[in-house]
């Protein structure tokens, strides 16, 4: 299980390109955020949590979805940890997985109105899905 | 001059206006936007993870094709611009995604990172120069009161991005001046209204956009003006009912040849 963590927790980080250890627990990424409401896991508890390979929970927490690529937190954070790339990171290896797709392209038509820009559809889709 | 021009999905179809006021209005300034013909989709909202390959390559044709004819390449849509900017500086600085990037297009097609990356704004304000723009205006919009609006996306990263202090930006409301209106500095003009996020929690971006437009009631402007149609749908489906225009509308209304709506 140890093992199976910390390759997790390197692979997150890899791809990131950010290093969670600089951080120093402000909470200023958190307090910024606009999705915070939302969230079940804030973006300092990412950062924290990754650091300490504690990554289960994020993988099954609301708060991949809820984040909206703001980048707040990635300009305010006094210690260029970049937690949105972090989210991104741990997003990106759930739906990588087969089947884990988090919007089924058959449910969008039912989200749609005839003012809804195409961006948001594909943004969506690049976010959510593989 | 000339520059090439990416107008991306959403400009094609649902803010068909942010493009045909951003062609009207070059030409008005003497700049020939070039499209090239066979651009595609930059994919909406640029993905951070450094081993994402094909998504980004719609991007780095697209850098290519401009920095081919020795040309920048201007976009108008905050979203565009963000991913295309993102992934020429990834192009630029991160060698090995750099390096994955040509090893998957062909030789003809190998990017160097050489092409610079134009928001509309940056060519109006850096390229063309606000005073030419203010020459132009026949129209002045005088006793308009306009909050700038810059969302997330033009902004930030501000490392990558540069176009602006991004928590103290000024451009915008430095082209509202140009044009003769009022600017109205408001402070949730770079706070996120919620971008895609209208899709799946409509309640979550009723919360950001009504947050935004109110607070612009507040400061007494009559009006919002953005890049983004992203920023436009929601602040104008979720917000509190103030007019949300592009800055290329309100440039042709100063030029004078914005249509009569009632006209169409
Ligand atoms: S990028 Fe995501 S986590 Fe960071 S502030 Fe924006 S919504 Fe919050
Ligand atoms: S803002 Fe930066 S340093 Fe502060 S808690 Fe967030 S990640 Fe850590």
């Amino acid at each position: 299980m140890q093992n199976k963590n910390s390759s997790l927790r390197d692979e997150i980080i890899r791809i990131s390109g950010t290093n969670p250890r600089k951080c120093m627990l402000c909470g200023k990424c958190s307090a910024t955020c606009p999705a915070f409401d939302g969230m079940d896991y804030a973006p300092h508890q990412f950062v924290n949590m990754i650091e300490n390979g504690n990554i289960e929970p994020l993988l099954n927490s609301k708060s991949i979805y809820q984040c909206l690529s703001c980048f707040a937190c990635l300009e305010r954070c006094p210690r260029t940890v970049e937690p949105a790339k972090l989210i991104e990171a741990v997003r990106l290896s759930v739906i990588r997985k087969q089947g884990a797709n988090h919007l089924k392209p058959d449910n969008i038509p039912a989200l749609l109105d005839e003012d809804l820009p195409q961006q948001a559809i594909v943004s969506a889709m690049r976010k959510y899905n593989k | 001059m000339k520059v090439t021009y990416f107008p991306g999905c959403t400009l094609r179809t649902k803010a068909k206006d942010l493009d045909k006021y951003a062609r009207k209005c070059a030409e008005i300034l003497d700049v020939t936007l070039e499209e090239p013909d066979d651009w595609q989709c930059c994919g909406g909202v640029f993905t951070t993870s450094r081993d994402e390959i094909a998504t980004k390559l719609s991007s780095v044709r697209a850098l290519k094709a401009a920095s081919d004819k020795n040309q920048p390449l201007v976009t108008v849509c905050s979203t565009c611009h963000n991913v295309i900017k993102q992934t020429n500086y990834a192009m630029q600085n991160d060698e090995e995604f750099s390096s994955r990037v040509n090893n998957y297009l062909s030789k003809e097609e190998n990017y160097d990172g050489s092409a610079k990356v134009l928001h509309y704004l940056e060519l109006l304000r850096d390229t063309v120069g606000f005073d030419k723009v203010k020459e132009k205006v026949v129209k002045p919009l005088e006793g308009k009161k306009i909050a700038a609006y810059y969302g997330c996306l033009l902004l930030r990263p501000g490392k990558v991005m540069q176009m602006d202090d991004p928590e103290n930006p000024t451009i915008m409301e430095d082209l509202i001046r140009a044009l003769g209106a009022e600017a109205v500095v408001t402070p949730y003009r770079n706070e996120c209204c919620g971008s895609y996020i209208s899709l799946e929690n409509p309640e979550s971006c009723t919360k950001r956009s009504t947050k935004i437009t109110k607070n612009v009631e507040t400061y007494g402007a009559d009006m919002i003006l953005t890049a983004c149609p992203m920023c436009k749908y929601n602040l104008e489906k979720y917000g509190s009912g103030v007019p949300v225009v592009y800055l290329t509308e309100l440039l042709a209304e100063a030029f004078g040849v914005k249509e009569d709506e009632n006209a169409k």
